[in-house]
């Protein structure tokens, strides 16, 4: 249990993933303009992230390392990833019209979100086993959503400073984003 | 020409379009990884391009995004065999963003716009000037983390040249002047510097006159 448990604090606050691994930077800079959206996108990829990991896990520990085939895995991830987010958008259509209107628009721009990706190889790469894989995966996306809603919280502020021109945008957003991280390093402390 | 300078400047990938950002601030902590990535991302970009400019007209228009994934998940797996059998060290360290090159969101973003309607001429040109962009981005901000954080210049380039590059290295100052620019908050603050001296930059000079039948950027709207 306690590894569990140290995995998920892992992945969600000492090796956060947009912080301190640079994956899901482009919805992290792109969406987070203001705090609802940002709170969308980070409960749709929760949702499909942890679906991810699961399900590329266990087709590479069932297909293709039997079958020696580990060099088509990115392949493989990508397809499975792809039909993953739309089978979740025929399935939220069908059953729950609320969580539809509330994540529909933001589902088909997790294909192309690299955190999706970079969780299950990285969860292969370390070896975890399906159980950890499943909570590093819920790790990785709640510390995902966490920054996600801080920083869009941020950013409405920011956006009503008198900045200098030059930072306007983007620069200023980065530095807090920077910012941000060096305060997420000191939870480095927390797992020793 | 056009299509290549465009690329490289005005629609640069990095500073413009604010794509691949992710790789752009991960890798770019030594002027070596920051090269292999720009190398790797370059070809998968020329390939992709070629490939989907010459199946243009093969590839249906409701199923054109699945295959161009799956186009630009072919030549990644092909960079990461190739990496993996010459530059084993260099792979290891870049290994997880040279793996999610495939979801870059500049490579599908020129297939989608420019490749996929233009002839390989000009997509061979287009792929270069926006790799070219990328890799010079890349590049500034790995040489600046590189002397910030080590204080050398080219380090450990024999892990791409061979052994005959390690003695490249220049040495600038004898300790590191500012060890947190290897860290991951001195990659977003150094990036939010440039980024600035770029926006900056850009307006002191006064803006070219746009060309009127220049292809319009893709940019990708979260939002919508």
């Amino acid at each position: 249990m306690t590894d569990l448990s140290l995995i998920l604090l892992g992945a969600l606050l000492v090796n956060n993933f947009v912080l301190a691994q640079f994956l899901g930077l482009c919805p992290f800079m792109g969406i987070t303009k203001s705090y609802d959206t940002a709170f969308a996108t980070g409960l749709a990829t929760t949702f499909v992230l942890s679906l991810a990991a699961v399900s590329t896990h266990i087709l590479y520990n069932g297909v293709l390392l039997p079958l020696g085939l580990e060099y088509l895995r990115i392949i493989l991830f990508i397809v499975v990833i792809a039909g993953l987010v739309q089978l979740v958008q025929v399935y939220l259509r069908a059953s729950s019209p609320v969580l539809q209107q509330l994540l529909g628009v933001y589902l088909p721009l997790i294909t192309s979100n690299c955190a999706v990706l970079g969780v299950s190889l990285l969860a292969i790469g370390q070896d975890l086993s399906l159980l950890q894989t499943l909570f590093y995966a819920i790790g990785a996306a709640a510390g995902f959503t966490l920054v996600m809603v801080l920083f869009g919280a941020m950013r409405e502020q920011l956006q009503q400073s008198n900045l200098p021109d030059a930072f306007k945008g983007t620069p200023i957003a980065l530095i807090s984003a920077g910012l941000m991280s060096l305060a997420f390093m000191g939870f480095q402390g927390l797992i020793v | 020409m056009n299509t290549f300078n465009r690329g490289v400047l005005e629609n640069n990938p990095a500073w413009a379009q604010l794509l691949g950002l992710c790789p752009l601030l991960a890798v770019s902590n030594s002027v070596v990884n920051a090269l292999g990535l720009a190398l790797a991302s370059g070809f998968v970009l020329l390939g992709s391009n070629i490939t989907i400019s010459l199946l243009r007209h093969r590839i249906p228009d409701v199923a054109r995004l699945p295959c161009f994934v799956l186009i630009i998940a072919t030549f990644t797996t092909i960079t990461v065999m190739v990496l993996e059998a010459f530059a084993f060290t260099l792979y290891l360290r870049i290994a997880l963003f040279v793996q999610i090159i495939v979801t870059n969101c500049m490579i599908l973003g020129r297939a989608e716009a420019f490749a996929s309607r233009q002839p390989v001429g000009a997509a061979v040109l287009d792929a270069l000037g926006t790799a070219v962009g990328f890799a010079i981005a890349l590049l500034i901000l790995g040489g600046v983390r590189e002397i910030l954080g080590y204080g050398t210049l080219l380090r450990e380039m024999d892990l791409l040249f061979g052994p005959a590059a390690s003695s490249w290295v220049i040495d600038l100052t004898s300790t590191a002047p500012l060890p947190l620019a290897l860290f991951p908050p001195g990659a977003f603050l150094l990036a939010g510097l440039l980024f600035a001296l770029v926006q900056g930059l850009a307006k002191f000079l006064t803006p070219p006159a746009r060309d009127l039948n220049a292809v319009p950027a893709k940019t990708i709207d979260y939002e919508k």
